[in-house]
């Protein structure tokens, strides 16, 4: 069984993004493994162990990205592959997902394509849909927990979070399946890990590697704004007594339509 | 001259500070005031590999340089002392000490399973009256066969509780002149008839981690566990002192940017007369003190780390660091607390855990007055060190590596 995990780099949670008067974007100081996808890359690693599955995580995206693919390495994946091309350097989903496709086609024993909810620094998921359609797969969302693997039979069994509950489906593989945030404890790097994603030599497809004929982004990002400053007021509430205080604060939360 | 971490050390440095920030520090201050160890530390820090970080991977450990042993003290100590000491006994004053030390089989006996994990170790040298005075310990061993007989009380024994090797100093010839001439070295373990340990409570910091003492009544000691020769121990205690020292400093500077990023994040947060307390000139002074002082304590360090790594003598540049480090880890906290104001003083806020966890450091392995006269003495020309039997082995990462399996899948 074979493993892809698509990532990408991402601004830390942490980070402070500034859009400048330019309308130039500072996505903080370092990109990291986009934080959902340490879930996907974990859920990787334990299939690896698990089946003995093979494992390679994926990116789309200039050197910056490779931070993504070896702290993927770093956290126990075999192999890595960037993909890149100045063709791509306004890509939209669309294109993302033709060239992960042509990308998935190239390693060609692909069973399982893993991402995370989505990418942070875009709120984007329709990438993982698209992806899904490309490669004429089942696509399976909001996996909670993944049940069973069949390799002979080629089926996964996997639990699903709904708003309504939790749904158990199974799906025929190859499949495309993004992944919840509850599905497991995101591993840290191993020493060893961290070693062997050192010495790693991460290969880059171009367009043409990929046998890719792209057509400009039907999708353009026109500018980046910041977010409006958040103002907040802070104002004592008064009262003889903690209970008066406490109706005070209902009677006001109430005005407010809070409560 | 590079300042800059490789990637394989600065990967090491984030997986360490993940670990401690996710979790340990979200329990720390329960575990302080409760003056208990967190049961699951020992074994989390086994799993992931930390205890054996800087011992070759054919001994049991990760194979990364003595730089990085470093980074990993100052990111466990980022989040608590306690973190840190458990590198300093078990990493710096016990297993480098057998990797120095220790014959190919006793490296085999007891560093595999410490490099591992699976074996914790402490080191047993001051006694209730003997400290820094350490040629007036009382503990005696008597060769009796095979083995040794050995005799005596060790205190302020970190890991008392916890630890399955003791590296214990007793004296073999009581009468010898002068006194430290008499000393050697022994690896006890906790299964062995005799050995009693307890924890202390009651201790001004590190009240999350386990201090207690170590009695020895009539402990039978197979010969095979006496680490260098006999009366070599006082040598032995020393260099793995270096190697503790060296720890304590990395790990003093981890606290010194604790208090730092503490009070940055504070000095944004609080706000008097108008505006927030950074914009305050008093307040930049303190700030700026703890940042000069975070930057210059890791430079001593970052030194003697690079004199370990490529293999020379470093004595009297670990004790600089340590020296120094801790000195200004106190100071540091002593602002931190300053800047905190009233809230600082209360252990709703961790500045006052810093605090107290400081004042250890500088009464551990080597006061701070002793490492006042090891510098003028080295300055003075009244000290200079003479090459060991043994000397801790320089960081070769190819033999360090010897036996990974760093093969892609």
């Amino acid at each position: 069984m074979h493993v892809v995990v698509i990532t990408k780099a991402t601004p830390d949670d942490n980070a402070t993004v500034r859009v400048d008067p330019q309308g130039v974007v500072t996505w903080g100081d370092k990109l990291v493994l986009n934080p959902w996808d340490e879930y996907a890359v974990t859920e990787a690693v334990l299939l690896q162990e698990r089946y003995g599955a093979r494992t390679t995580v994926l990116t789309l995206g200039n050197e910056a990205h490779d931070e993504a693919l070896k702290k993927s390495l770093a956290i126990g994946i075999q192999q890595a592959a960037r993909i890149w091309d100045p063709a791509l350097e306004k890509h939209d989903s669309l294109q993302h997902s033709q060239a992960m496709a042509a990308a998935i086609r190239k390693l060609g024993d692909v069973d399982l394509v893993l991402f995370g909810k989505e990418f942070t620094d875009t709120a984007n998921d329709q990438h993982i849909y698209m992806l899904g359609r490309q490669l004429g797969w089942n696509v399976v969302g909001s996996m909670l927990k993944l049940l069973q693997v069949d390799p002979t039979a080629g089926t996964l069994r996997l639990e699903r979070m709904l708003e309504q509950g939790i749904q158990t489906v199974s799906t025929r593989l190859p499949a495309v399946v993004s992944l919840f945030d509850d599905i497991n404890e995101p591993r840290y790097p191993s020493f060893v890990n961290i070693r062997k994603a050192s010495r790693a030599a991460i290969s880059i497809w171009d367009a043409a590697e990929l046998d890719l004929a792209l057509e400009p982004p039907a999708v353009e990002v026109l500018e980046y704004l910041n977010l409006p400053e958040r103002v907040g007021n802070v104002e004592m509430i008064e009262g003889d007594t903690p209970s008066a205080k406490a109706q005070a604060l209902v009677q006001k939360l109430m005005e407010a339509k809070l409560l | 001259m590079d300042f800059a971490l490789n990637e394989e050390q600065r990967r090491a440095q984030e997986m360490v500070r993940d670990f401690a920030s996710k979790e340990i520090a979200p329990t720390i201050a329960e575990w302080d005031r409760r003056q208990e160890m967190n049961p699951a530390i020992l074994p989390r820090m086994a799993e992931l590999g930390i205890l054996g970080i800087n011992i070759p991977v054919r001994y049991g450990g990760q194979g990364f340089d003595y730089l990085t042993l470093a980074l990993v003290c100052e990111e466990l100590e980022r989040v608590d002392t306690t973190l840190r000491v458990i590198i300093s006994v078990h990493m710096g004053l016990n297993s480098m000490g057998v990797f120095q030390w220790g014959t190919e089989e006793q490296k085999q006996m007891f560093l595999v399973p410490q490099a591992r994990g699976e074996r914790y170790a402490a080191f047993c040298l001051t006694e209730p009256g003997a400290g820094s005075d350490v040629a007036a310990m009382t503990s005696t061993a008597r060769r009796d066969g095979n083995d040794y007989i050995l005799n005596g009380e060790k205190m302020w024994i970190s890991l008392a509780t916890k630890a399955h090797h003791f590296l214990v100093f007793a004296k073999t010839d009581p009468q010898a002149t002068p006194a430290h001439a008499g000393i050697t070295a022994f690896m006890v373990t906790n299964e062995m008839p005799g050995v009693t340990t307890r924890d202390l409570h009651g201790k001004l910091g590190v009240r999350a981690g386990s201090t207690g003492w170590v009695k020895l009544d009539d402990v039978r000691v197979p010969a095979s566990h006496r680490i260098g020769e006999e009366d070599e121990g006082f040598k032995i205690a020393m260099s793995c002192i270096d190697n503790g020292r060296y720890t304590v400093a990395a790990g003093a500077v981890g606290l010194i940017r604790a208090c730092l990023e503490e009070s940055v994040k504070y000095a944004h947060e609080r706000s008097t007369f108008g505006v927030e307390i950074g914009k305050h000139q008093l307040i930049q002074q303190k700030i700026a003190y703890m940042q000069q002082w975070y930057e210059s304590a890791r430079l001593l360090v970052m030194k003697a780390g690079w004199l370990k790594n490529v293999g020379q003598r470093n004595t009297r540049e670990t004790s600089l660091a340590k020296w120094y480090a801790t000195d200004c880890s106190v100071k540091a906290a002593l602002e931190a607390v300053q800047l905190y104001g009233a809230y600082g003083f209360s252990d709703e806020y961790p500045v006052e855990r810093y605090l107290r966890n400081a004042k250890g450091g500088v009464i551990y392995e080597g006061t701070s007055e002793i490492h006042q006269l090891i510098q003028a003495d080295y300055a003075l020309g009244y000290r200079e060190d003479k090459p060991l039997r043994c000397e801790l082995p320089a960081y070769n990462e190819d033999a360090w590596l010897e036996e990974a399996d760093l093969v892609p899948a």
